[in-house]
Formats: C-alpha cells, sequence, structure tokens
C-alpha cells in the first residue's frame, strides 16, 4: 500500500511533462491510466512492433534498423548498438542469448527503475523484437536485486504477454519461439558491467572478465551473448514502429533519437526527463520544462553530467564549452574539450551541486562507493580506491596535508587504465576531475583544518573570500 | 565474516523447494547454478538472514559445493551474513541522497531507534545500515525495507518517525 501511495506522489511529479514535452518515444504514454497493464498498452499501440518484425521483417532487417537509427548504447558507454549487435557470432548448434541489463546503479541514474515501473510492457515488447533480431530463443532481464518490487511487476507483465501470445512458443504463428525470464541481482554495483553481469547469471561472483573474448563470441554459458541496457532495448520498439531513418531525423549529429535523463541534486523539479539529444544543458537546467533552476534560489556550483563516474564540471564549463559554445545534452558536446574541461553523457545521470556543496566531501563519498564497490580482483583498482576513500576522509576532516592533493592524483593516475574493467577509471575519473577544477577548495581544507568541518569553502572559484577567524569569533 | 556462533540445523519447507525448483526451470539442462542469487533471496526472506547451515542445504539443492555458495553469499551486499532486526533499514548514503541530507536521516534514525549502525534493537524489530546508491536518487533522501524492498521516498525526520511508529504496530 505505501508503496503505491510513493509511486502515485511520482506520478504527480511527472505528470507536467504531458503537455510540454516536444516529444516522447518512450514516455509518450507513462501518465495513461494502468499502461502497465496489456490491454491499456494494447489500446495505445502496444506491441505493434512485435507484429510488424515478426511477421513483415527478417531478423536482419531489424539489425539493419537499428543500425540505420544510429542508436547508442544507453547504459553509460554510448556503443552503437547496431554495431554490436552485428558482432554476435552465430556458429552452428549453439544457443544465443540476449540479456537485458537492469542492474541500475550509477549513483544519479534512475531511469530504467522509472521505465520498468509505469510502462513494463515497452520493455517486454523490446526485448522481443530483439532477441527475434539475434537469433535467441531464451532471454534474460538481469534486474538488481533491490528492485524488487520492479522485478514483480516485469514477471507479471511477461506472464500477460505469454497468455496473449507474444512469447512462447511459435509466437503470432511466425514459428519463432522465445522465453523471458527475469534474474534477480544481489546488490553489487559491478554486475552493471556487462561481463561481470554474465558471471552473476551464471550464479557466480560479479568479477568481470578478461576480454576478449567478447560476450558476442562467448558470453552466458560460453554462447555469444549480447547485453544491452533498458532504455536501449526500449528504444528498439519506436525505431522499429516509425523506421530508423526517422529515428535517426531526432536529435544531434552521431548522438540520435532521444534520451532518458534522470535530474537529481539541488534543482527544483528532480526526476526522469525524455530529452531530444542536442538540448542545451542551460535549457535543461533552468527552463520550467525540465529542471526548473537550482532550487531554494540559490546559484549552481557544479554538475556531474553522466552519472557519477564521468568527471564533475564547474559551473562556467557546463553551460558552456572552453570555446565559449553552448554545452550541448549530447554524446559529443558533452565530452567537448576532453577531459581538461569536459565530461561524458555517460547513462545521462544528472547531478546538481547548489553553492553550498562541498566538493571535497563528495568527492570522499564518491571514492568510498567505488571502493565498497570495486570487487576486488585487480589490486590498483582494490587498493586504491581505498587509498583514494582514506586520504579524501582525513582531508574532509581536517588532518589533510598538502601533499595528499597530489598523492590522489597520482593514484588515480595509476588506477586509470590499468584494470580488466573501467569501474576504476569510473574511481579514478572523480576525483581527478574535482581536483583539476577545484584544486582551491581542496587546498582551502588543508590550511583550514578547523573550519573544513564546519562550513563549505562556498563557491567554487567565485566564492566570496572567507572572513578571517579572528574575525568570526569577534563578531 | 561467516557467523559461526549459531548452529540450527535447517531444513527447507515444501512450498521453499517448489519455489527453488521452479527457478533452475529459467535455465538450460546442468546450469542450474544459476538459480543461485533467486534462491539465496528466497532463503532469506523466509530466515530473516543467509546462514551457514542455510548455504550447505542451497549447495545441496544446486547439487555444488558448499564454498561455491559461501563465495557468492559474501559477494553480494544484499545478503545478511548475521541475524538482523525484523525490519532492516537501509538508508541509501552515496552522492545525490547526502546533497539532500540523507546524513542527517541516517543520524535522526540512529537517535531514535538508539542503536549503531548494524546494530539491533533490545525488542528485535529494528536494525538499520546506510547502503550505496539505490537508483532512486530523484526522490532523495530515500530508505528501503526488505524482504519486500518497499521504498520511502523524500525522506523528513518526521515521515521516517511516523514509519518507525507504524512499524512498531505492525503484528
Amino acid at each position: 500500500m505505501r508503496n503505491e501511495r510513493n509511486l502515485s506522489h511520482l506520478n504527480s511529479r511527472i505528470s507536467h511533462l504531458k503537455y510540454t514535452m516536444a516529444r516522447k518515444l518512450l514516455l509518450e504514454h507513462i501518465n495513461v491510466p494502468d499502461i502497465n497493464t496489456l490491454d491499456v498498452y494494447r489500446q495505445h499501440g502496444g506491441y505493434r512492433s512485435v507484429e510488424k518484425a515478426l511477421k513483415t521483417m527478417s531478423p536482419d532487417d531489424v539489425v539493419e534498423e537499428v543500425k540505420t537509427s544510429g542508436l547508442r548504447g544507453r547504459g553509460g558507454a554510448g556503443f552503437p548498438t547496431g554495431m554490436k549487435w552485428g558482432f554476435l557470432a552465430k556458429p552452428e548448434g549453439k544457443e544465443r542469448y540476449l540479456v537485458c541489463n537492469a542492474d541500475e546503479s550509477e549513483p544519479g541514474t534512475f531511469k530504467d527503475r522509472y521505465l520498468m515501473t509505469y510502462i513494463p510492457h515497452l520493455l517486454i515488447e523490446g526485448m522481443i523484437v530483439s532477441s527475434f533480431a539475434l537469433g535467441a530463443k531464451t532471454s534474460y532481464i538481469y534486474v538488481r536485486g533491490e528492485m524488487m518490487p520492479q522485478i514483480r511487476i516485469l514477471e507479471r507483465a511477461i506472464a500477460e504477454a505469454k497468455n496473449a501470445g507474444f512469447l512462447g512458443k511459435n509466437i503470432l504463428g511466425s514459428g519463432y519461439d522465445l522465453e523471458l525470464y527475469v534474474q534477480p541481482g544481489g546488490g553489487a554495483y559491478i554486475c552493471g558491467e556487462e561481463t561481470a553481469l554474465i558471471e552473476s547469471l551464471e550464479g557466480k561472483r560479479g568479477n568481470p572478465r578478461i576480454k576478449p573474448p567478447f560476450p558476442a563470441i562467448s558470453g552466458v554459458w560460453a554462447c555469444p551473448t549480447v547485453v544491452n541496457n533498458v532504455e536501449t532495448i526500449a528504444a528498439v520498439v519506436p525505431i522499429i514502429n516509425e523506421g530508423g531513418e526517422e529515428y535517426a531525423k531526432i536529435g544531434v549529429g552521431r548522438s540520435t533519437g532521444t534520451k532518458l535523463i534522470s535530474a537529481s541534486g539541488n534543482i527544483n523539479k528532480p526526476g526522469v526527463y525524455e530529452i531530444d539529444l542536442g538540448v542545451p544543458v542551460e535549457e535543461f537546467l533552468y527552463s520550467d520544462e525540465y529542471c526548473g533552476g537550482i532550487a531554494n534560489g540559490k546559484r549552481l556550483k557544479a554538475v556531474v553530467a553522466g552519472g557519477s563516474s564521468v568527471p564533475i564540471l564547474p559551473a562556467n564549463l557546463t553551460l558552456k564549452t572552453i570555446n565559449g559554445e553552448a554545452r550541448l545534452m549530447s554524446y559529443e558536446s558533452l565530452s567537448d574539450g576532453g577531459f581538461q574541461s569536459g565530461s561524458m553523457l555517460g547513462s545521462g545521470g544528472l547531478i546538481a551541486f547548489d553553492e553550498d556543496q562541498c566538493i571535497v566531501r563528495n568527492t570522499w563519498n564518491f571514492a568510498r562507493f567505488y571502493h565498497h564497490e570495486s570487487c576486488g580482483q585487480c589490486s590498483p583498482c582494490r587498493e586504491g580506491t581505498g587509498w583514494m576513500e582514506k586520504v579524501l576522509h582525513r582531508l574532509e576532516y581536517g588532518h589533510g596535508k598538502m601533499s595528499d592533493i597530489d598523492l590522489l592524483v597520482d593514484v588515480a593516475k595509476k588506477i586509470e587504465g590499468n584494470t580488466i574493467c573501467p569501474l576504476g577509471d569510473a574511481a579514478a575519473w572523480p576525483v581527478a576531475s574535482a581536483i583539476r577544477h577545484f584544486r582551491d577548495e581542496f587546498e582551502w581544507h588543508v590550511t583550514n583544518p578547523k573550519e573544513a568541518m564546519e562550513r563549505n569553502y562556498g563557491l567554487a572559484k567565485y566564492a566570496d573570500p572567507l572572513p578571517k577567524l579572528e574575525e568570526v569569533n569577534q563578531n | 565474516m561467516l557467523s559461526v556462533n549459531e548452529h540450527k540445523e535447517i531444513e527447507f519447507s515444501s512450498e521453499l523447494i517448489k519455489q527453488f525448483d521452479d527457478i533452475v526451470t529459467r535455465y538450460p539442462e546442468g546450469k542450474q547454478k544459476a538459480g543461485m542469487l533467486p534462491i539465496l533471496h528466497l532463503v532469506q526472506a523466509e530466515y530473516g538472514w543467509v546462514s551457514p547451515e542455510a548455504m550447505d542445504q542451497v549447495a545441496t539443492f544446486l547439487n555444488i559445493q558448499p564454498i561455491e555458495v559461501y563465495e557468492v553469499a559474501t559477494f553480494y551486499t544484499m545478503f545478511f551474513l548475521r541475524p538482523q532486526g525484523k525490519y532492516v533499514l537501509e538508508v541509501c548514503r552515496t552522492g545525490p541522497c547526502c546533497l539532500v541530507g540523507a546524513e542527517k536521516i541516517m543520524d535522526h534514525i540512529e537517535k531514535t531507534l538508539g542503536v549503531k549502525e548494524g546494530e539491533i534493537t533490545a525488542d528485535g524489530k529494528f536494525s538499520w545500515r546506510g547502503v550505496e546508491c539505490l537508483a532512486a536518487c530523484g526522490m532523495a533522501p530515500v530508505l528501503q525495507i526488505g524482504p519486500e524492498y518497499t521504498f520511502y521516498e523524500k525522506l523528513t525526520n518526521q515521515s521516517v518517525d511516523q514509519l518507525i511508529e507504524d512499524l512498531k504496530n505492525r503484528i
């Protein structure tokens, strides 16, 4: 009961989107009552893509359509989905698998939870079409274990779809068979990495595998496997319905289509928004259509644009690139300037920091997260994340030394690129970028150990000079 | 960190075994080990934690070595390796939640329940802990309570008080 009430809160908060959004491919019907049931979903055009694909297209046609659309992996890496599908090996006598990555755990990202909660059939529809394209007869949706309510929702939706003949043997008389199962995870961030996810699905610890071989050659139970994010698979539905060419018209450059952005932190309207790729970051943050500006009338200090792993940017570099061009919400524009002055779109988890937030404290928080979530397989990551957490802890709590700052940069550099999976990079980038852009704040924590815990440094480089300690005491 | 203090023989109920049987049909023949995580979730929902004895039984059921279950149960943070309170309040403590006051919520829970993180209240009803990102940053601060993993969003001190009061009165 309680949970449903909470969900309805969320519904009402998001409902204003219905009339203001220009174009929605995934969330178009999300506010329709009972859209989580098969009947209502079908009344709003649901499962059209299954009929179209299975009755009028060959599996290769579907792959081609996805290639034409320019769809890129929505989980964070942004790798072209059609190309990934094209790599799938098809040896005789071996099963092929499609696994949906619903292990959403990147801090700042909550779009997949939203999608699965309110419109589960969209994911299932996408799974059927994608499995057909890849020739998979069994597919799994690997959902993070904490999302038990979503697992129940998906299982109920799968049962409905099966009853209606969209799953099981000889789907819609096409001769194509598919079984779809939901697999819970166990609360490990690392299982969002595709080879760790595969290990976990097999009932093992989530230790990433050394690549090659890539999952396309040897994945689940050594069979060719494709792992795709929830949003990626959901996007296949409008691509098949409207055609890849139409989809590719949306967006900017190589960032085609729409993207779900999870907006959180110190903004007026946190939530999940579907945007055309290419919306200016400034518009996204300040317009009433989206985030509605910084909460409590404060000023923006910094933004993490694509989930905690991507480099943090100070406000000025968030809104404009180093060349003074408006920064857009797209794969290319957000990474403009490389790591010196840019960031990444990542999973689309945008976290906004207001002027009162302490960058050192937040960096320590993220470092603790990565230390906690390191699988422990590679020494640079296992040890390095722990060192970074400890050094950042002592800086934050007023025991730091000036040399600690360079030590952090050094450790981050030695983790980056030296691990099997990208978790090492994901742990190193937030630390390195925080020091790159907010070094004075770290130094301030060293020179003002007593105040470090009392108050924050302020608005980065634009802060008013701090009153001297004696003056504070006099007052 | 397996708890070795308690030694209770465990036998899974027939309903539980039926659910296990259903789970292993999802995988190809001989790959029943893949059922490990869903089965451990069911065990924890039944007993409140995953004891070494229960792990041994799971190993027997899946026809694998006990160590294969231990290494999995100790890897995934959702599994409790020692007994907990009846209701475990798991509060998200990662960045986005902290930006909007998760640390204060944890302080408040500690004060209200009168036990430190990981400890159980005297009546056995509650324990609490900080957990890493729960993928609900837009509804922050949040906490969850197993085994259904019900979500409580946009927490305030008052809503936490109300929640604890509700749970106290629940049979």
